[in-house]
């Protein structure tokens, strides 16, 4: 064995490394984006969940309920809560994921506090978000808890006998689940679609764009009469059917494997196809826009797994985006992995229809005009 | 709008600077309609910026040009229109067949679809490749894949054709095989011809008229033979020798219809216009001097003394001596 033989491959190595620095940042930054990112993207502490709150009682015991939510509101912030005159309209907002549960009081709660008859509160749960519903109906029990402690102190100081009250005094948290048991390989399918959208989008709008462009096949369509528009929208409809073909398969079988109840359904298909092409033309129009100017065949190699780990665990597809930091949310809410998620979550998980997706789809319709125009603007026509 | 004109190419005053880098300096030169003209230099000369900038590849920093009539800056898409070309490097898809690169690029030039298969065949059977028509251009050869190009190049009926070193990288086979494509493709055509090529011999043989190009700047232009014949000499006797006293060279310029005398690498290179009575001298001058003669060749003048008398170098010192151009410019 030959020890110069070995350095001098060594030597070799570590020159073109330290000549390339997509490499080097590469190494160096993924880690460390890898640990903030996952850092802070897991088991955060969840903030900020919208709850609708019907109050049918209007009472002095409802309004203290009430209270009691702007002090979650204002102190641990759990949950927002906004107000609803009708209940099918909270639970309409409910199904289109607007909020996350609702909290119904009804028109006789103070009566039954008053006449210790029982008294109850119904909390109506969207269960398709472990994590979100664990947090917030525990926030909420201790809340119900802490009002029937005051209703036994009141009690005790009228000398009622325990035994007399207890039963009858303290209210009951009901709770109902909208949705059937979400097992969390339902809830991960909606990211595993979009990761598949964005492999495919990394793979034809990334690595081959470039290694063409370094083979200089480019230079074969740059010298035909084509429009760099033209160029560009081709290119970005490949990765699109691409991304669309993926996404259908990974939908379908994943959906299958997971047991997503009526995959087959023909207008839930049709949403779910609308989401998948706005997703694809969003997530390839990105690539294109990161490697636009791009020529060295080892960057999109490189930022692979930067990108991954920027765009996909700042999605909520893994865990929810009310337990990010306030940094990472503003991360989410400019990635298009978010919205794709949302909106196959609402679809796949919700059953929620057109209304549940609408607003994702506008978001990712707009994310892809913007993100055309500065691939076309930027694109160079000319070596 | 169509014009009378007997120039299918005018070039003027020309120019591409990368910074201080000035790749092509002020060329100006014109190109007959139906004529093939040879750009001829060695890498890093310039020829293929030249180029680029004449296929609207590359904006120029100065200069104007017109392509078949059309402006290069101002009008792009006409020259588009008007020229094919064959890039340097190799740039069909490697990933389709023959006949899908040129089903692409015929759809690209809007060739009508009912003429499209047939125009296919035509160019395929025309570069001998039919019979590879459905084979992946991956599995081709060099040579192979150099001729579909230059059928994808005519997919459009062009009026003149681009070719930027053709031959380079290629076996004397395929190399034989892409020229007499060109000369075929000339008469056949009448297309009008750009090549750019740093092999004399490829000059020599196909060219009606070549431009000399040297550190960005045109030296010379004018016919293989008329360059030939304007320098100095017609032959030229290469000769090594073993003893030879210091005024050796001087005595060598006295022969017998000799014009000049260098030296390079320990070659003597004489410019004679009679190469066997500068030989017949030479031999009684090394004899009565007591010199040794090695070994002593005589060849026509070729395009070789031709870049030498114009530049003061051979083109093929340029790849002896192991000197690279750096052409990371182009890429910026």
């Amino acid at each position: 064995m030959n020890l110069n033989r070995i350095m001098a491959i060594l030597e070799r190595d570590m020159r073109k490394f330290f000549r390339s620095p997509a490499l080097m940042v590469s190494s160096m930054v993924f880690p460390m984006m890898q640990l903030i990112v996952l850092g802070y993207a897991f088991g955060g502490k969840i903030k900020g969940v919208k709850i609708g709150v019907v109050d049918k009682d209007h009472s002095h015991e409802s309004r203290e309920i009430r209270q009691r939510f702007d002090a979650i509101t204002a102190g641990p912030e759990t949950f927002r809560a906004t107000d609803y005159n009708s209940l099918s309209d909270a639970v309409t907002d409910l199904r289109t994921g607007f909020v996350r549960a609702v909290v119904y009081i009804p028109p006789d709660y103070s009566r039954r506090v008053a006449h210790a008859d029982r008294p109850r509160i119904a909390f109506i749960e969207d269960n398709t978000d472990n994590f979100v519903t664990s947090e917030v109906l525990s926030r909420m029990q201790q809340l119900v808890q802490d009002l029937n402690q005051n209703i036994a102190d009141t009690n005790q100081s009228f000398l009622i006998p325990p035994q007399f009250t207890r039963l009858n005094t303290q209210i009951d948290l009901q709770v109902v689940e909208v949705y059937p048991y979400i097992e969390y390989i339902k809830y991960l399918l909606a990211g595993s679609v979009a990761m598949s959208i964005f492999i495919v989008a990394m793979i034809g709008g990334g690595i081959v764009f470039i290694d063409d462009k370094s083979r200089g096949l480019h230079e074969g369509y740059l010298v035909t009469p084509i429009k760099k528009s033209e160029l560009i929208l081709g290119l970005i409809s490949a990765g699109a059917l691409k991304g669309l073909m993926a996404g259908t398969t990974i939908t379908i079988i994943g959906g299958l494997i997971a047991g997503i109840a009526r995959i087959w359904d023909p207008v839930r298909l049709i949403y779910l196809m609308a989401v998948l092409i706005c997703a694809s033309v969003t997530m390839i129009s990105f690539m294109f826009l990161v490697m636009v100017r791009v020529s060295d065949p080892l960057v999109p190699r490189a930022i692979f797994g930067v990108l991954n780990t920027l765009l996909f665990f700042p999605s909520g597809a893994i865990y929810p985006i009310e337990g990010f930091p306030v940094w990472l949310r503003w991360i989410s809410y400019i990635d298009p992995f978010r919205y794709t998620v949302h909106a196959l979550k609402n679809l796949l998980l919700k059953e929620t229809g057109f209304a549940g997706i609408y607003s994702d789809l506008l978001i990712l319709i707009g994310f892809s005009a913007a993100l055309i125009g500065a691939c076309i603007a930027l694109f160079k026509r000319q070596i | 709008m169509n014009q009378v004109n007997s120039n299918a190419i005018e070039v003027e005053a020309l120019r591409k600077q990368f910074g201080e880098f000035v790749a092509v300096k002020d060329i100006s030169f014109t190109v007959q309609e139906g004529e093939i003209f040879g750009l001829l230099g060695p890498n890093g000369a310039g020829k293929t910026t030249l180029i680029r900038m004449l296929t609207t590849l590359t904006p120029p920093t100065s200069g104007a040009a017109r392509v078949a009539g059309h402006d290069i800056v101002k009008d792009p898409d006409g020259v588009r229109l008007s020229i094919g070309v064959i890039p340097q490097a190799l740039t069909s898809d490697p990933e389709l067949t023959a006949r899908e690169n040129l089903l692409i690029h015929a759809k690209l030039y809007g060739v009508p679809a009912a003429t499209r298969n047939a125009l296919i065949v035509r160019l395929l059977d025309s570069v001998g490749l039919l019979e590879f028509a459905d084979k992946l251009v991956g599995s081709f050869s060099g040579g192979m894949r150099r001729r579909l190009e230059i059928a994808r190049g005519l997919v459009h009926s062009p009026k003149i054709l681009f070719l930027d070193e053709p031959t380079t990288g290629l076996d004397p086979v395929s190399r034989t095989s892409v020229w007499e494509m060109i000369t075929k493709l000339k008469e056949a055509a009448s297309l009008t011809i750009l090549l750019t090529t740093h092999y004399m011999d490829e000059a020599d043989k196909l060219c009606d008229r070549v431009a000399i190009v040297d550190h960005g700047q045109l030296v010379a232009l004018d016919s293989p033979t008329h360059l030939k014949d304007n320098i100095p000499g017609t032959d030229t006797v290469e000769a090594e020798f073993e003893n030879a006293p210091p005024d050796w060279h001087a005595a060598l310029a006295q022969l017998s219809e000799a014009v000049s005398v260098t030296e390079r690498d320990g070659v003597t290179h004489i410019s004679s216009r009679s190469g066997p009575l500068t030989v017949g001298g030479l031999m009684n001058l090394a004899r009565a001097r007591g010199v040794t003669v090695r070994r002593v060749t005589v060849q026509s003048t070729t395009l070789d003394d031709v870049f030498l008398f114009y530049t003061g170098r051979q083109l093929r010192d340029e790849a002896a001596s192991g000197h690279r151009y750096d052409v990371s410019h182009l890429y910026k």
